[in-house]
């Protein structure tokens, strides 16, 4: 069953340090294909760590492994991942006239993928 | 390792991120073309100059084909001569006398130029032309402020060395106790590893961030708020009184904001309520905004930019004088739209950040990068130069996020080029093929035949 949630891109300094390896390499395309999730989120959806779950906006979708945070770090609803490829294929192109994407609060459809 | 194959080199630069920070101390192993210790780095840093050897990486790949760095340079031009509609992009990891010359690229091939800015502070930008920004330079609040509030941001993580050089352990002219004469406010959508340096935590909810602003902007004026901002944002009424009393009484206060503002629906307007709550505060006190930016030189590149058109991002010289327009002349925009028929990625790689739409287009054309290292935009270019990495093979100019310039002081040669003289040897050959600037189309004419 999916569910509406806010999806916020950012930086984190391991997303940082792997890109300085280079951005083909594991350990960035690793970091980037992570979403952090609320802990009771991931529990109602029957996920665990590195459960995959697939994002998807009207643009496009993306299947990430999952991370738990507590709901004191993380509400819930919120979703949060590193740059990278695969935010990249959530977002739209229009920048209502101001030249920025949407890289933040981003209204995704979240789905777990069984195996 | 022989004492003569070491070689220290103090008070470099390193330019990962806006910091800029230039007391480095690296030990450069010479004979290895590598930097074994950058002593006073951040992890951030460390990483930055640990992975900037010399890799052995072909001069050029044109369509995949190994070549000269002149035979890549002769594809460029003609790719760029070619053109109808070229655009230039990048520049936020380069020096300001490369960023200079690709400015002169723009204007010769009537083409569109724009920087990372339009992705990450460009927003700010457009709110600072109609605003304007009471601000100071990191040395100012490192002697002066008492009250900081971060807004938007994750320093811990993205700009370390942020808090312990500048804004908030650092012991100033007028802050003797350091830390303990400071007072810290984070306001975010999540808690961070920027969160426990706080004193104050604002967890605001997401797409809220103009509303606090503006309630703040009220409460400061005087005016009388609804208790219900609560509801909308999160922050409870009280909480915006005691921030509003602290920033009203403060002797020098100062907001840091990032991407969190900008990237966000309201972008521009989230940074202009945020520049105009500092102009309020300053019928009461000292208080100034500044942007927290993230790669090395992209300050330099709103300055140079703006010192050579006028405009700081989004500038298209199509008509033979330089245009400004967020949204039309933005790379996002006109790669989404399909407007570019080719592209000269210089020191940046927007087809691993850019939106889908953007990136899909960039595959349709034929695309230039430089870059130091293979990026997913450089797979997918026609003509794909390796370069020497500025601030570490390179000198030069790079602009602090202050608008500071710091001096680069290069750890060790490099056999590749650098963007510079890869962008002066296309400009020159430009130059050639196109004998002088483009001129562009009549448009008069054009219409009245039509």
């Amino acid at each position: 069953m999916a569910e509406m949630m806010t999806l916020i891109g950012g930086r984190s300094s391991k997303q940082g340090t792997a890109l300085c390896a280079g951005k083909l390499g594991p350990e960035y395309l690793d970091v980037s294909s992570m979403v952090e999730m609320n802990a009771e989120d991931m529990a109602r959806l029957g996920l665990r760590n590195d459960s995959k779950v697939r994002l998807r906006t009207p643009v496009g979708e993306a299947i990430l492994r999952c991370k738990s945070r507590e709901t004191k770090d993380l509400p819930r609803g919120i979703l949060f991942m590193a740059y990278g490829p695969l935010s990249s294929q959530l977002m739209a192109g229009d920048t209502a006239g101001s030249g920025m994407p949407l890289s933040k609060n981003l209204e995704v459809e979240v789905e777990p993928v069984r195996d | 390792m022989s004492d003569e194959n070491i070689r220290i080199v103090p008070d470099a630069t390193c330019t990962f991120c806006g910091c800029v920070c230039d007391d480095m101390v690296l030990t450069v192993d010479v004979q290895q073309h590598k930097i074994t210790k950058s002593q006073n780095a951040c992890v951030l840093g460390k990483a930055w100059f640990k992975e900037h050897g010399i890799e052995d990486r072909p001069f050029a790949l044109i369509g995949g084909r190994e070549a000269t760095t002149e035979e890549g340079i002769e594809e460029a031009a003609q790719i760029l001569a070619r053109a109808r509609f070229p655009i230039i992009y990048g520049l936020s990891d380069t020096t300001c006398e490369a960023q200079r010359v690709a400015v002169a690229i723009a204007d010769m091939i009537g083409g569109n130029i724009d920087t990372t800015t339009s992705v990450c502070h460009g927003p700010t930008g457009i709110a600072f032309q109609g605003l304007g920004e009471s601000t100071a330079t990191l040395g100012e609040i490192k002697n002066r402020a008492d009250l900081i509030i971060f807004w938007g941001g994750n320093p811990a993580e993205a700009h370390p060395r942020l808090f312990a050089r500048y804004a908030v352990t650092p012991k100033g002219m007028y802050i003797p106790n350091g830390r303990k004469d400071r007072t810290i406010v984070l306001v975010d959508v999540r808690r961070t590893a920027s969160t426990p340096v706080a004193d104050i935590f604002l967890q605001v909810k997401p797409r809220s961030d103009f509303e606090v602003l503006w309630a703040l902007r009220a409460l400061v004026k005087g005016h009388k708020v609804d208790p219900s901002i609560e509801q909308r944002t999160g922050i409870a009424l009280a909480v915006l009184e005691d921030l509003v009393a602290r920033m009203k009484s403060c002797r020098f206060g100062a907001f840091l904001f990032g991407m969190g503002l900008t990237m966000n629906r309201g972008r521009h307007f989230n940074a202009g309520a945020l520049l105009a709550l500092a102009t309020d505060l300053n019928e009461f006190t000292h208080f100034v905004a500044a942007p927290v930016r993230g790669h090395g030189n992209v300050t330099g590149a709103d300055n140079v930019v703006s010192w050579q058109t006028g405009y700081p991002f989004g500038v298209n010289f199509s008509r033979g004088f330089p245009r400004f327009g967020p949204g039309e002349f933005t790379t996002v925009d006109v790669l989404a739209r399909g407007d570019a028929d080719a592209a000269m990625i210089i020191a940046s790689d927007p087809a691993s950040n850019f939106p889908q739409p953007a990136i899909d287009h960039l595959k349709r054309i034929p695309v230039i990068t430089l870059d130091p290292k293979t990026s997913v935009t450089s797979q997918l270019a026609r003509v794909a130069f390796t370069t020497a990495t500025y601030g570490i093979n390179v000198a030069g100019t790079a602009y602090r996020m202050d608008n500071v310039p710091i001096t680069l002081r290069p750890a060790f040669a490099s056999p590749y080029p650098s963007d510079e003289q890869i962008l002066r040897g296309i400009r020159d050959r430009v130059r050639v093929l196109l004998g002088g600037n483009r001129m562009p189309v009549d448009t008069s004419a054009a219409a009245a035949a039509l």
